[in-house]
């Protein structure tokens, strides 16, 4: 039926699932960079936290939901501009990287921001109460006791990213999703997009694995 | 109205004419209106008042976790309402304090949590270890260093909060309503455990509570808050036996203790007069009553009373019938006040 896969060629599908995988690790940790930065910004800003500024949280949760509300293949073609001065180019795995990071990390900053209100007030307080500034508040109290969702945060970020990276290909990002594209879709080879599919759903399975893992690790108590 | 509890020369902590508004949709609230209030050093100062009276808002604003709206706040001769800031935060590193629901790291182990002041306080690896390890044994908390807040009862969860409150050497532990969350057999052995601190380190504590058992086990001296103010104080032994304000006297009740209200109904009881007795001190275990009535060759029966302990201090107040004559009443009393024990004719 599928031609016994004769249309698999090992060699391009090992350098596709390399690109995938270099595009999801680079995007994903500068998501995870940019996103905790935000996120916890906005945790901080928002009425009665720590930090308590109204106005910035109001520009900041803007600018979150009006990236979050472009689709994303939208978002890829509007900021190539961008992308080429930042990047030196819009295309490959490189070109990919700023429109996926774009993309996820205002994502990911609003499940770090859900899940740092998710601390327990009256540690916080105590924290507070012992003279811990700030600074130390994020880091011994907020980001320690919030670990379990943020690394949920980062699983589900991941999982997204895989399918965003699928998406890139449009725009000659490469991976799995550009080798399914083209070959599968546009050549009708259904053998390759088979293998890619089945390739993107392992790699699905193995992020929810690795990260459930993590949050159980981090969340014991 | 300002109410002075104290005077000036060892006052570790000094809170002078506090307010405290809140402004909201709704309206303005007034959580504390005007509140002096001052407690020595080395002393259990307890603040009793039911709950929105606004003694919770007034020990906050103790350590600053509110700032007052007017007042000046004063612990150990620094002003802390002066401070702002960096300032602020080494301040209350000198005052610890212990919560109703503990307030833990919940991802953090007993050891780890007591470690987390001296940690801000950027104290070395071993200092921390051997201050920890002093901490657990304070409390009793021995063995259970590695285990998680959740894998502990209630009560060793406040051993660990006011293990990691004393960590870093406090001049003051401020209680917010530590034992309101405890069964009374664990309520008692906190208690117990925080007047040992008190008399073992010298230990200034301010506690605030809604029971009046709390205040009798171990404080040294009550304000009760009412309505944002404070409307009565003093040493807890006079508040217990004088009850000035109503609010007090249901306190008093609510302890136990006989008051007032009960002797409605008493006065169809009794058969002879109504002697009210109060005593306190050593006093109090001696058979002056029975060698008073005796000399007279009157008889009497105890309707109602209290004999108990405040702090250390026995004490004790009695409802009796006394039936014998006018004379015989007259002696009764005069012999008891010559012993140094309130008598008083009711009915």
């Amino acid at each position: 039926m599928f031609g016994h896969f004769s249309n698999v060629r090992p060699a391009e599908l090992q350098e596709a699932t390399y690109a995938t995988l270099r595009m999801l690790g680079l995007s994903l940790a500068f998501t995870v960079v940019l996103g905790l930065l935000v996120g916890v910004l906005l945790f901080l800003t928002s009425r009665g936290q720590l930090l308590s500024q109204p106005a910035v949280y109001a520009v900041l949760s803007f600018v979150v939901n009006v990236l979050r509300s472009v689709p994303f293949v939208i978002l890829m073609i509007t900021i190539m501009p961008f992308t080429k001065w930042l990047t030196g180019t819009s295309i490959g795995v490189e070109g990919s990287i700023p429109p996926l990071v774009v993309a996820a990390a205002p994502f990911f900053a609003r499940l770090v921001e859900t899940s740092l209100r998710e601390v327990d007030r009256g540690v916080i307080e105590a924290a507070q109460a012992m003279g811990a500034s700030s600074w130390s508040i994020v880091r011994r109290v907020l980001l320690r006791e919030a670990g379990g969702g943020l690394f949920a945060g980062v699983t589900l970020t991941a999982v997204t990213l895989v399918s965003f990276t699928a998406m890139s290909g449009v725009i000659g990002g490469g991976g799995l999703g550009d080798l399914a594209l083209r070959y599968g879709y546009q050549r009708f080879q259904t053998d390759v997009m088979l293998v890619t599919v089945v390739l993107l759903v392992l790699l699905v399975q193995l992020l929810q694995t690795l990260g459930d893992l993590l949050v159980r690790w981090v969340s014991r108590k | 109205m300002f109410l002075t509890t104290g005077w000036g020369w060892s006052d570790l902590i000094e809170l002078k004419a506090i307010t405290k508004t809140y402004r909201s949709r709704a309206g303005i609230t007034e959580a504390i209106r005007g509140i002096d209030l001052h407690v020595r050093s080395g002393e259990i100062f307890g603040v009793i008042g039911h709950s929105g009276a606004g003694k919770s808002t007034l020990l906050r604003c103790v350590n600053l976790l509110e700032r007052p709206t007017t007042g000046t706040v004063t612990v150990g001769g620094v002003e802390l309402t002066k401070l702002s800031g960096r300032q602020l935060q080494r301040q209350r590193r000198r005052i610890g304090i212990i919560f109703q629901h503990f307030n833990l790291l919940s991802t953090a182990t007993v050891r780890d949590n007591i470690a987390f002041p001296l940690r801000l306080a950027k104290r070395s690896r071993s200092e921390i270890r051997a201050r920890v390890d002093e901490m657990i044994k304070l409390v009793g908390l021995e063995g259970h260093g590695d285990k998680y807040p959740s894998q502990l009862s209630g009560g060793q969860k406040q051993r660990v909060g006011i293990a990691r409150a004393l960590a870093n050497k406090p001049e003051v532990l401020l209680c917010d309503e530590a034992t309101s969350a405890l069964d009374p057999q664990t309520t008692e052995s906190i208690l117990s455990l925080l007047l040992g601190i008190n008399e073992q380190l010298g230990l200034t504590i301010m506690l605030i509570t809604h029971e009046m058992n709390v205040i009798r086990s171990i404080c040294d001296r009550v304000a009760v808050i009412d309505q944002g103010i404070i409307v009565e104080s003093g040493k807890v032994i006079d508040v217990f036996l004088h009850p000035q304000q109503q609010i007090t006297r249901e306190f008093v009740e609510q302890a136990g203790d006989a008051s007032d209200a009960f002797m409605t109904g008493l006065d169809a009881i009794r058969r002879g007069k109504l002697l009210r007795v109060r005593f306190k001190g050593d006093m109090t275990y001696e058979p002056v009553l029975f060698e008073a009535v005796k000399e007279t060759g009157a008889a009497f029966s105890i309707l109602q009373g209290t004999v108990s302990r405040m702090k250390r201090v026995p004490y004790g107040h009695l409802l009796v019938d006394v039936r014998g004559s006018g004379a015989d009443m007259e002696r009764i009393v005069e012999r008891l006040r010559r012993e140094g024990i309130e008598a008083e004719v009711l009915a």
